[in-house]
């Protein structure tokens, strides 16, 4: 005999289909009513047709869309460089926190001490120093100012992942370690087996979060010179008086943000499951 | 002797764990250690695997001292074995890498022949079928046969087991404790934390009662277990008895 759901259980899924009806209903209702207010606070305001000359207009849009894109493909590139070398950064510093014993001792302490001022100092002020000051010292082969504020990127970055490595390592059960030490493995090759894959995990959501700041946060490379995204639409705002551009390049750096924020969201969501299932 | 422990000493701030223990384990001889909670019988199993460092005393593994401090640690840890209470398996890793990292990594072996080694073993104890599992997909039983058998693939003289049932539901500990009833048949020499005076009478040459970290009274099994000289010990397995674990 196959299942029949009794009267009662039919009852209780009609009822909740009729609930479910009802909340979708609300919902685009709600959604409706914010939207015609916004709209009509916004394009009803009394500065609304200037706003929409000088920042919306079209033409400007697309006179400087190829320029802004050339620099936009600047700050991909650096994007993913200093995350890469932000990312090792972070994780050789955090390792370093870690090592134990007075050999090391100079180790910790310079590691220690660039996590505590790098995490405060803002990035414009290093960015500044890096690109303006080092320079100014007039040493032989001092590199173009793209790297050196690439460089100050890296640095400021550098410090944050670090810290978020070093949560990773250090929510690592000490028995993990016990019972890689148990096995003869060595303190290095706990770290490198058992720990730091566990630590990189269990942080993934985290340090992709940073990510998604440092995508936008390359942008500031344009205060030290290079022509990337923002310099190229405050070119064409200078040349103009029209903000167009400016729009321009934030939509074209929340678009490139979508994938690295879609993925960030995946992965959370995956571990956040897959620690549910653990327990 | 394989194992020679001499008034050790392990003291945590205050708190004074083992305090002048002294205790020998012969080639091919498995030891329970009994007692209380807190009486000292784990923090003496992670003193041998110096997982903890000792405060006073000596312990000799085959005639070396390996609480030297001069002796390499990974080198001592090498030869003995130590199986935890919460198994311990390392969870981003599957079970055969989990059993084929300790020797690939530390001893050396090429993994081909480690792996095949590990899945000897693991068809032995039955879980041939798993080895590709993520450990949070096993139950307590297979995990802690899978700890076992990542002790065992690297050869120790010694093996040491922490309470090794005791986070287990009753219906899994048979096939964890007939796992160690079989290793005893074959020689190992072992050391092991019990609650299970049952188990502890089936399968030790000898049981030793801890009390304030010391040996109170030791010998076989059916002397300690069924007629006791030291009142403590007496006083000890009238608890257990009265809570159903004799």
């Amino acid at each position: 005999m196959t299942y029949q759901p009794s009267t009662r259980q039919q009852e209780r899924i009609a009822y909740r289909r009729g609930r479910a009806v009802r909340s979708v209903l609300l919902a685009a209702a709600s959604t409706a009513v914010v939207g015609v207010g916004l709209a009509v606070g916004i394009t009803g305001a009394p500065g609304w047709e200037r706003v929409k000359e000088s920042f919306f207009d079209l033409d400007t849009a697309q006179k400087y869309l190829p320029q802004i894109l050339e620099g936009l493909w600047l700050n991909l590139k650096l994007l993913v460089v200093c995350a890469t070398l932000a990312l090792a950064l972070g994780l050789l510093v955090a390792v370093l926190r870690t090592l134990r014993g007075p050999v090391f001792f100079p180790v910790r302490a310079l590691a220690t001490g660039y996590t505590y001022s790098f995490r405060g100092l803002p990035l414009i002020i290093v960015l500044y120093l890096f690109a303006f000051g080092i320079p100014g010292l007039r040493l032989k082969g001092t590199p173009d100012v793209l790297v050196l504020g690439a460089a100050a990127i890296i640095v400021t970055y550098g410090a944050y992942l670090a810290e978020v490595f070093r949560a990773g390592i250090e929510s690592v059960h000490p028995s993990q370690i016990a019972a890689a030490r148990s096995l003869g493995l060595s303190y290095r090759q706990a770290m490198r087996h058992v720990v730091l894959p566990q630590a990189v995990r269990r942080v993934a959501p985290p340090l992709l979060n940073d990510t998604v700041a440092l995508q936008k946060d390359v942008g500031l490379i344009s205060l030290a010179g290079p022509i990337d995204a923002i310099r190229a639409a405050q070119i064409g705002v200078a040349q103009d008086a029209d903000f167009t551009p400016y729009i321009v390049a934030g939509v074209l750096f929340v678009l490139l943000a979508l994938p690295l924020i879609a993925v960030t969201d995946w992965v959370t969501l995956r571990a956040a499951r897959r620690q549910n299932a653990g327990t | 002797m394989l194992l020679e422990c001499r008034d050790v000493r392990k003291v945590f701030g205050d708190h004074v764990i083992l305090d002048g223990l002294t205790l020998d384990v012969a080639e091919h001889e498995v030891v329970a250690l009994i007692g209380a909670s807190g009486s000292g019988k784990s923090t003496l199993l992670r003193c041998v695997n110096l997982l903890a460092e000792i405060d006073d005393g000596t312990i000799h593994l085959d005639g070396e001292e390996i609480t030297d401090p001069r002796a390499d640690p990974d080198r001592v840890r090498q030869r003995i074995g130590l199986v935890f209470q919460s198994y311990n398996l390392f969870p981003h890793m599957t079970v055969l890498d989990n059993i084929t990292l300790a020797p690939v990594r530390v001893h050396k072996r090429p993994l081909p022949e480690a792996k095949d080694q590990a899945m000897q073993w693991l068809d032995r104890v039955g879980l041939a079928d798993k080895s590709g599992a993520y450990p949070d997909r096993l139950s307590g039983g297979q995990q802690q046969r899978v700890a076992i058998v990542r002790a065992l693939v690297n050869n120790p003289r010694l093996l040491l087991l922490d309470e090794v049932t005791s986070a287990l539901d009753p219906e899994l500990v048979g096939e964890v404790l007939s796992m160690i009833r079989e290793l005893k048949g074959e020689g190992m020499t072992m050391v092991l934390a019990t609650h299970e005076m049952g188990f502890a009478k089936q399968v030790a040459d000898r049981v030793a009662f801890l009390d304030s970290g010391r040996v109170l009274e030791q010998g076989p099994p059916e002397q300690v277990l069924g007629d006791p000289v030291e009142a403590r010990t007496r006083q000890f397995l009238t608890r257990i008895i009265d809570a159903g674990r004799l």
